[in-house]
C-alpha cells in the first residue's frame, strides 16, 4: 500500500462509520498508543468532510492492561488522554495493525475503567491475522495476510512489511 | 616425653637475622640449629623446604570468650585458630562474663589455657567489673602471672582512677594497656566520623575520641612513670601523640591491628556489620599512618583484637550489631600482604616485639638457638590462599575478609615442643 | 532494576524515567476508578518497625491501585516484638511467596541487609538518618509540576539535615536532576562532613529565602533541644523557622515543601503552610502515583532502568 492507497482506504472506513451509525451522533474515536494515534487523527478529518462534524478524539495506553507484564519490557509510550465521558458513546477504537487482538483485549478491560459505552467498534488499517482471542475488525483498511515473524509498519508513506532482520538494517 | 621433632630445609630467621638452617628439637627445647642436620631415626621430620622457620607469633590482644560467650569462641577453639595462624602464645582479654577481674576467674581461664594449642596468658580488668569506678585486684592477679591489665571493650574513663592505677600497678611490675575512648566523645557513634558516616547516615566517632585519651594517658605515664600501653591505635593524631612521647624517651608502647592496615571506613557501605569493629576502620589517611608508624617503630606490635561473635549478632541492624572482627588466622598473612616491609621486621612487629611487651621474651619470641624454648612456627612465606570463613577455626564466622586473596600460610606450629599444627591442620 | 535502596541507584535517567511513568499514574488516580490490573497476582509486603501510617498507607495505596495484594507486617502487631531477629521475619515473609517487601526502619542501613536475605524486590521506605528515595522521587515529581524542570533551579534545604533520610535523597535527587542545592541550617544540626556533597551550606536564612525557586523544610524533632543541638526551639524559630514575617521574602512564585508530619509553629508558621506556594498536599497526592511507578517499574515492567 501507498499514500495514496492509504488514503482511500480512511476515507472508505470513514464512510462505513458513518453509515454504520447511521450519522456520527454520539460517536467518539480512541487511537490505540501509538500506532493508532495519528491514525485516529486522520479519521477524524476525513469525518468531517464527510459529516462537517469534529468527532471527539482520546488516545489510549494499554500498558498497565496487557497480559504479558513482567514476560517482556512493557512501558506506557504516553499518558492515557479521554478527555470526555465515555458512559453512553459509540466508541471506535483505531489501531494501525491488527494482530493476536491482545492489544484490542488489554484496550476493552482500559475502556471499561474510563466508563460504560453504549457499544465499541474497531477499526484498524491492517489486520494480518494469526488471532489469538476471538476479536474481529468492524472496519479493515486492508487484509494483508503475513507470516508471524514478519513486521508490518504503517506510516503516512504507506504500509511496509518486512521481517525483524530488515527493519533492523533499516534503522 | 614428646618425640624429637626436625624442622628440614628452611631459612630460620629471628630478632638476629636470617640463616638457612634445620632446627631439632628435644623434650620442648632447641638442641640444635645447623645447616643439614643429622636427625635422630626417631624424629619427626617436619618439611621446611622454601619455608621460613620463626619463632612463634604472640597476639596482645584476643577476645576469646570464655567464661560466658563460648556460642562465639572457647578458649579451646580460639587458640587452635591461633596456632593455624602462627601464634604460640596470646593474652586473652578480660571482657569477659564475669568479667577478669579476679584471681578466680584468672586461675579458670588459665585452667581452660592448660591444654591449649597455644600459650594462653590472660589480661586483668584495671577496675572491678571493668566499670571504671574501683580498681580490681591487681596484685592477687599478678601473683598469679598476669602481666598486663586492662578494661579493654572501655577506656577508663575517669582521669584520676587512671591516675591511681597507674602509681598501683609500679609496684607489681605489670603493665597497663589502654582502650583508648573517650566515651563521651564516641557516644552514639557506630563507624569513623567523616565522609561516609555523614553520607551514611550512621552516627560517627570522631578521631579526637581515641586522641584525647592517648593525650591524657600519655601525660598520666610521665607524671607517675608507669609505663602504658596503647592498644589498636587507628588515628593519624593518636600515632603523632606516641611518637612525640617515645621521642621524650616516655615508657610508651603501642600496637595496631590488620584491619586497621587493610581496610577503610569506605566498607561499611554494604551496611554490614562485619565491618563494624570499635576503633572502627578509618580513611585512607588513617591507614598510611598506621602503615608508617609500623614501619618506624612507633608502634611496637601488630595485635589482632580477634573478637568473635556468632552470626546472629552480626545481622543485627548495623548499628545495634555489636564491633569487632575474626584476626588470628589471618594476620599474618594481611601483615605480609599489607605492609610493605621485609619478612624480619613483620615477624619483629608480631613476635619477638610483642613477646617483650608481654614479658613473655623468655619463651615466646626469643632467638632461635641451642636451648632455647621450642615455640615456633614454619611459614610458607609464598603460599597463595582464599579467605573461606566455614574452614576457619574459629566458632565464629565474623571475617570481613571471605574470598580475599591472600599471601602467605602457616604450615607448621610447634608449641613447647610439640607439633600442634601440621601441614596446615591443627592437631589437637 | 531490581530494588529501589537508594536515588543514587537510579541516576539521572533512572530518576526521569519515574517521573515520566509517574505522568500515568496521575491521570490512573484521576479517574473514577483510580486502578489498573498491572500487578495482578503480585504481593506486596510493607514491613514497617517504625511508626509511619503516612507512608505505609501511601506504598499500600499504590500497591492497592496497581490491583496488587497487600500485607502488612507492623511491629505493633507481629512477632517483632518477642524479639524475632530481622532476618527470620524476612525469610518467614519471603516463605509467603511475596514479590515485594517495602522496609522502613530505624537504623540506616536495613534494606541493604534485607535485599542480601531475599529474592524479592526491596524497596526502601526510609532507613534511620540515611535515605527515603520514595519521597525524593514525588518531591521532584511535585517540583516539575510546578516549574517544568529542576534544572537550574535554586533549592534551599532548611532545617535539620544531620538526622534527615529526606535530605540525603533529596540532595542526591535534586542535584542528579540540575538543581543548585544550599543548606540552611546551624552547624550542630549538619553532617560532620560535606565532602562530596554537590552542596552550597548558609546560615542564614534570610539571605538565601529571597534568592530561592523551592525552599524545602525539613522537620525539627523536639529532642534536639535535649541533646545540645541546639540553646531552643524558640531560639531555632527565631533563626531557621519560616515565619509569617519571613514568608514576606519569598518570590512571587516560590515554592514551599515539608516532607511531613508539619510542626506548625517551629520550622513553618501555620499560615505559611496554607500559602499558594505551599505544595504540601501535592506532595502526598503525588507520593501514591510515584509509589506506583516504582511498584511498576520494579514488578511490572520487566525493563531494565538505572544501574
Amino acid at each position: 500500500m501507498d499514500a495514496e492507497d492509504l488514503r482511500r482506504a480512511i476515507t472508505r472506513i470513514a464512510h462505513e462509520i458513518v453509515e454504520h451509525n447511521q450519522g456520527l451522533a454520539g460517536c467518539v474515536l480512541i487511537g490505540l498508543q501509538t500506532g493508532g494515534v495519528p491514525l485516529s487523527g486522520r479519521l477524524a478529518e476525513a469525518l468531517k468532510q464527510i459529516e462537517g462534524v469534529d468527532v471527539p478524539i482520546g488516545t489510549l495506553d494499554v500498558a498497565f492492561y496487557r497480559d504479558d507484564i513482567g514476560l517482556r519490557p512493557v512501558l506506557p509510550e504516553a499518558v492515557t488522554d479521554i478527555p470526555f465521558e465515555l458512559t453512553g458513546k459509540a466508541v471506535v477504537l483505531v489501531d494501525d495493525v491488527l494482530f493476536t487482538g491482545r492489544t484490542v483485549r488489554a484496550a476493552l478491560d482500559a475502556l471499561n475503567d474510563y466508563g460504560r459505552p453504549r457499544s465499541v467498534q474497531l477499526a484498524v488499517m491492517i489486520d494480518r491475522g494469526h488471532r489469538e482471542l476471538p476479536i474481529r475488525p468492524d472496519y479493515v483498511g486492508k487484509n494483508l495476510p503475513t507470516r508471524r515473524d514478519e513486521m508490518v509498519d504503517v506510516t503516512a508513506d504507506g504500509v511496509d512489511v518486512g521481517t525483524m532482520e530488515k527493519r533492523a538494517a533499516q534503522r | 616425653m614428646a618425640a624429637d621433632i626436625v624442622l628440614r630445609g628452611g631459612a630460620v630467621v629471628d630478632a638476629t637475622g636470617g640463616r638457612r638452617a634445620d632446627v631439632l628439637v628435644h623434650d620442648g627445647v632447641v638442641t640444635a640449629v645447623d645447616g643439614d642436620l643429622e636427625a635422630p631415626a626417631s624424629a619427626l621430620v617436619l618439611d621446611a623446604g622454601g619455608c621460613v622457620v620463626a619463632p612463634g607469633l604472640v597476639d596482645l590482644h584476643a577476645h576469646l570468650r570464655q567464661p560466658g560467650r563460648e556460642e562465639a569462641e572457647t578458649v579451646e577453639s580460639g587458640s587452635r585458630a591461633a596456632a593455624l595462624g602462627g601464634y604460640t602464645a596470646l593474652v586473652a582479654m578480660p571482657n569477659t562474663d564475669p568479667p577478669i577481674d579476679s584471681a578466680a576467674v584468672v586461675r579458670e581461664v588459665l585452667e581452660l589455657g592448660a591444654g591449649a594449642c597455644c600459650d594462653v596468658r590472660v589480661a586483668g580488668a584495671i577496675t572491678k567489673g571493668r566499670r571504671g569506678e574501683e580498681l580490681a585486684p591487681m596484685g592477687e592477679m599478678a601473683a598469679l602471672g598476669v602481666r598486663i591489665f586492662t578494661d579493654d571493650g572501655n577506656g577508663v574513663q575517669d582521669a584520676r582512677l587512671m591516675r591511681r592505677a597507674f602509681e598501683y600497678s609500679s609496684a607489681l611490675g605489670v603493665l597497663l594497656a589502654q582502650h583508648c575512648e573517650d566515651d563521651e566523645l564516641a557516644e552514639g557513634g557506630h563507624m569513623h566520623e567523616g565522609e561516609w558516616s555523614s553520607r551514611l547516615g550512621i552516627p560517627g566517632i570522631p578521631v579526637e575520641a581515641e586522641a584525647m585519651m592517648v593525650a591524657r594517658d600519655v601525660a598520666l605515664a610521665e607524671l607517675t612513670g608507669a609505663p602504658v600501653h596503647f592498644l589498636h591505635l587507628s588515628t593519624a593524631m593518636a600515632i603523632a601523640m606516641v611518637r612525640a612521647a617515645k621521642a621524650a624517651d616516655l615508657p610508651v608502647t603501642a600496637e595496631a591491628t590488620p584491619h586497621h592496615f587493610t581496610l577503610t571506613d569506605e566498607a561499611v557501605a554494604s551496611y554490614d556489620p562485619l565491618f563494624k569493629v570499635n576503633p572502627p576502620l578509618r580513611p585512607r589517611a588513617d591507614i598510611d599512618a598506621v602503615k608508617a608508624a609500623l614501619a618506624d617503630g612507633t608502634i611496637d606490635a601488630i595485635a589482632t583484637d580477634h573478637a568473635p561473635h556468632p552470626q546472629e549478632a552480626k545481622e543485627l541492624p548495623f548499628d545495634q550489631a555489636p564491633p569487632g572482627m575474626l584476626g588470628l588466622e589471618t594476620a599474618l598473612a594481611l601483615a605480609i600482604d599489607e605492609l610493605d616491609l621485609p619478612l624480619e621486621r613483620v615477624l619483629a612487629l608480631l613476635s619477638w616485639q610483642p613477646a617483650h611487651i608481654a614479658g613473655l621474651a623468655g619463651q615466646h619470641g626469643g632467638p632461635i638457638a641451642e636451648g632455647a624454648a621450642a615455640n615456633l612456627c614454619v611459614i610458607d612465606a609464598d603460599a597463595r590462599w582464599v579467605v573461606e570463613p566455614e574452614r576457619l577455626a574459629s566458632r565464629s564466622r565474623n571475617t570481613p575478609y571471605a574470598g580475599r586473596k591472600l599471601t602467605g600460610k602457616v604450615r607448621h606450629t610447634v608449641l613447647r615442643g610439640e607439633p600442634v599444627v601440621v601441614d596446615g591442620e591443627a592437631q589437637r | 532494576m531490581r530494588h529501589l535502596l537508594s536515588v543514587a541507584d537510579l541516576g539521572p535517567d533512572g530518576i526521569e524515567e519515574v517521573l515520566r511513568l509517574t505522568d500515568n499514574f496521575v491521570e490512573v488516580s484521576a479517574r473514577a476508578i483510580p486502578r489498573v490490573p498491572a500487578l495482578r497476582g503480585k504481593t506486596v509486603v510493607s514491613l514497617f518497625y517504625e511508626d509511619s501510617t503516612r507512608t505505609r498507607l501511601s506504598f499500600e495505596t499504590a500497591a492497592k491501585r496497581l490491583n496488587a495484594d497487600t500485607m502488612n507486617f507492623s511491629v505493633s502487631s507481629s512477632s517483632v516484638n518477642k524479639g524475632e531477629s530481622v532476618r527470620d521475619t524476612v525469610t518467614t515473609i519471603a516463605a509467603m511467596g511475596v514479590d515485594a517487601i517495602v522496609v522502613r526502619h530505624s537504623s540506616a542501613g536495613v534494606p541493604w541487609q534485607v535485599a542480601r536475605w531475599t529474592d524479592a524486590a526491596v524497596l526502601n521506605a526510609g532507613d534511620g538518618w540515611h535515605e527515603h528515595p520514595t519521597q525524593a522521587l514525588l518531591d521532584c515529581y511535585t517540583i516539575r509540576e510546578r516549574r517544568g524542570s529542576l534544572a537550574g533551579l535554586r533549592v534551599a534545604i532548611v532545617g535539620d539535615v544531620k538526622h534527615s533520610r529526606v535530605a540525603r535523597s533529596n540532595v542526591l535527587a535534586f542535584s542528579l536532576l540540575g538543581a543548585d542545592v544550599t543548606l540552611v541550617a546551624p552547624p550542630t544540626l549538619l553532617p560532620p562532613s560535606l565532602a562530596g556533597w554537590p552542596v552550597a551550606v548558609s546560615h542564614d536564612l534570610d539571605d538565601v529565602l529571597p534568592k530561592a525557586d523551592v525552599v524545602y523544610l525539613l522537620r525539627m524533632q523536639r529532642e534536639r533541644q535535649t541533646e545540645a543541638l541546639l540553646p531552643s526551639l524558640r531560639e531555632y524559630t527565631a533563626l531557621y523557622g519560616l515565619t509569617r514575617d519571613r514568608a514576606k521574602l519569598l518570590g512571587d512564585d516560590t515554592i514551599v515543601m515539608h516532607p511531613g508530619p508539619m510542626n506548625r509553629g517551629v520550622e513553618i508558621a501555620a499560615e505559611v503552610a496554607d500559602l499558594p506556594g505551599a505544595v504540601i498536599t501535592r506532595q502526598v497526592a503525588n507520593g501514591v502515583a510515584v509509589r506506583m511507578a516504582v511498584l511498576f517499574l520494579i514488578l511490572g515492567s520487566g525493563g531494565d532502568l538505572g544501574g
